[in-house]
């Protein structure tokens, strides 16, 4: 398998007047999990669907391997779309069946792969069971079922969260973490901002229809302002008005946060918050990335 | 880097979505249960048909008491003269009385030539009173000629020979009662099949879309190969059913006699309903294929096929109520021409034997050409609009648009 993986060069989507694409550029590598995040509407799912070759692009393209990406490449690919979709009257195992072979599967391997996946997700005794007549939570696992198991090269899932129970939640990042072992490039967006830190190598954040920041949860944050917290019970409310070069953030109980400009001093502020009273604890951290999003979403207004 | 073993090529794609089809079709209690009920429309239908032939055509037996047996010969020919088909025979008056009781016998003819009397179970057949009544009156003639010195016979032979001839300027044809029967059974079978299954088409296509799966299926395969998949699936389930219905049909028919027709012009008659099932279901389901994929909920289904499926009825309730008295009429045989309301019409113009080969091979020309261009638009209306969810798609925009 190459070592270039997934990549989207240069993608542009019009509908009508609005752009929901604007030269979109990222790449997945083989054995990578990519996060995929945004606010609704953003362009994470156009962006699947011209990835999946479900909707062509106006410019741009989407290559695997250092070539165009073709329809044979795409059979290969395992899909989760936002809005859940199987045959609601069909059986199970018939269903999954039908989807492996249409993924190019043979009757056997099609066979072999649905019963396996059935197994590992606990879904043996249902098999004969019409898909409506699941609980939800099985609704999803035959979804993850039908994404999987034709042995897909590349994976796309959008919003593969949403909606699980905690212990599904678990089962999900247990098989993203294992395609992504067996060199798999693993694509997926979601709102869960925890997950996306905690599972993926890389995380891309998309702006309408812009790519405003790409790389490892590590390098964003590192790229992030560090912001000074202090702990102090009894400091009042705008205690830090009239310091030079600090800029407030957040004030909630006893915990104030505060960004401090090139060259001012963060001594000054200590002793501004000893004068209100203790000081529990006083420190630098690093944005997490649900507050690295805020801030990059929260400029959409002020191109 | 590896490859998939067995890529569906662009047609193995059609034959996956086609083979689902007809799985699920077949699967479908409603199926069934509308098989069975047309299998046995059908074979009810065709029972009345023997029933209503036997009753006007039965052969009425006339019993003739020793006393007028020289009677029987002339009112057998009276009789036959008048349309009717009897048989007669010399009996005795008291064992003749039990035969009909029995119904054996329809009528006892006793008594004296100058003084009939007819014993019957309950009264008169209408064709037997009108032979009696005329063969009496041929015999008060005679009886009269033969007073005045004449020869009953001669005067017979002259009064027989006197006739007229007419010429009618547009003369109509003749058209067979039971071909005009089979004409209506054909006509509701293609509108019964067209009618089911182009909305299951539409249905079809509003399901993929109302439940998303078409999403995870166009990641495999082209639109139109899904939707060619769909038509070709359906419509041999729709075939299937129509060709089990009239071979049953057929079988019946013959087995019964009710058919009385050779089983060869039958055949040709189901091979042209079957034919125009085909060529109606293509232009059809093509069409309602296109106006499904333009909404996104079953519930919006019937409002945006209502305009395709009214093309459909119209013709068919013009043609089933009118070509019956009027096989000949002229506007439907225009009307029957015409690609989207030939399927309707034409079978049953075929069955009754009322379309001259010239209109068939105008009709099956235009439908032909129709059903290429619908394969080419309805492929690119579905293709644009099937991923537009939400409210529906304007049919400008699916045709215009590429996504």
């Amino acid at each position: 398998m190459s070592g270039e993986g997934l990549q989207v060069e240069g993608v542009w989507k019009r509908y009508g007047e609005v752009v929901a694409l604007r030269d979109l550029s990222f790449d997945v590598r083989p054995g990578e999990i990519f996060g995929f995040v945004g606010s609704n509407g953003a362009g994470k799912t156009t962006a699947m669907r011209v990835i999946l070759g479900v909707l062509a692009p106006d410019a741009g393209q989407v290559r695997w391997a250092g070539r165009a990406l073709t329809l044979d490449d795409r059979r290969g690919m395992g899909y989760m779309p936002e809005e859940r979709g199987l045959y609601p009257r069909m059986k199970v195992a018939e269903q999954l069946i039908y989807l492996a072979r249409l993924h190019g599967q043979s009757k056997q391997q099609a066979r072999a792969g649905v019963d396996a996946w059935l197994e590992r997700l606990g879904l043996a005794q249902r098999r004969d069971d019409e898909v409506q007549k699941l609980s939800l939570g099985n609704q999803q696992r035959v979804q993850l079922a039908a994404c999987l198991v034709h042995e897909p090269r590349i994976l796309v899932l959008d919003e593969p969260f949403s909606g699980l129970d905690p212990v599904a939640v678990d089962v999900m990042s247990q098989v993203l973490r294992g395609s992504a072992e067996r060199g798999i490039p693993v694509l997926f967006s979601s709102h869960q901002l925890d997950l996306v830190e905690r599972l993926c190598d890389r995380v891309g954040i998309i702006r309408a229809g812009e790519m405003v920041a790409v790389g490892t949860v590590d390098d964003l944050r590192a790229g992030g302002t560090p912001q000074l917290e202090v702990d102090a019970p009894g400091a009042p409310p705008g205690w830090t008005e009239g310091l030079p070069g600090v800029r407030l953030i957040s004030q909630t109980g006893a915990t104030t946060v505060m960004e401090l400009d090139a060259g001012a001093d963060d001594q000054a502020v200590l002793r501004a918050a000893l004068q209100t009273g203790p000081v529990r604890s006083f420190g630098y951290r690093r944005p997490s990335l649900t507050e690295l999003f805020r801030h990059v979403v929260g400029q959409e207004r002020t191109p | 880097m590896s490859t998939v073993t067995s890529p569906p090529a662009n047609s193995g794609g059609v034959w996956l979505v086609a083979g689902r089809e007809i799985r699920v079709r077949l699967a479908s209690k409603a199926f069934r249960i509308m098989t069975l009920a047309l299998v046995g429309a059908v074979v009810a239908l065709i029972l009345v048909l023997k029933l209503a032939a036997s009753e006007s055509a039965s052969t009425a037996r006339v019993g003739f008491a020793p006393s007028v047996a020289n009677l029987a010969q002339p009112f057998a020919s009276v009789a036959t003269a008048l349309g009717g088909d009897v048989t007669v025979s010399t009996v005795d008056p008291a064992e003749g009385e039990q035969r009909i009781r029995d119904g054996e016998l329809d009528a006892l003819v006793v008594g004296t030539p100058d003084a009939l009397r007819a014993i019957v179970a309950e009264s008169l057949a209408p064709g037997l009173d009108n032979a009696l009544r005329v063969l009496v009156r041929q015999l008060a003639f005679n009886q009269e000629i033969i007073r005045l010195g004449g020869d009953p016979a001669a005067v017979t032979t002259a009064v027989d020979s006197a006739s007229f001839e007419v010429t009618a300027l547009e003369p109509a044809r003749e058209f067979d009662v039971q071909r005009l029967v089979i004409g209506l059974i054909t006509g509701v079978l293609v509108y019964v099949g067209l009618m089911t299954y182009g909305q299951l088409v539409a249905q079809g296509v509003v399901e993929e879309k109302s439940s998303r799966v078409v999403e995870i299926l166009l990641t495999t395969i082209r639109p139109w190969q899904l939707m060619l998949g769909k038509v070709i699936g359906i419509g041999v389930v729709g075939l299937g059913q129509l060709l089990l219905v009239a071979g049953v049909g057929i079988g019946v028919g013959l087995a019964t006699d009710s058919i009385t027709f050779p089983a060869g012009q039958a055949a040709g008659i189901a091979g042209w309903a079957v034919t125009w099932f085909l060529l109606g279901y293509l232009a059809y389901a093509l069409i309602l294929a296109a106006l499904g994929a333009l909404v996104s909920r079953q519930e919006d289904v019937a409002g945006v096929t209502m305009p395709a499926l009214m093309v459909l009825i119209i013709p068919y309730v013009l043609g089933i109520s009118v070509l019956p008295a009027d096989p000949d009429n002229q506007l439907l045989a225009v009307l029957s021409m015409i690609p989207l309301f030939a399927p309707t019409l034409m079978p049953i113009r075929i069955a009754m034997g009322a379309a001259p080969a010239w209109q068939i091979a105008v009709a099956t020309v235009s439908t032909v050409a129709l059903v290429a261009v619908l394969v080419w638009l309805a492929g690119r209306i579905y293709g644009n609009a099937v991923l537009r969810m939400g409210s529906r798609v304007r049919l400008g925009d699916a045709l215009r648009s590429g996504h």
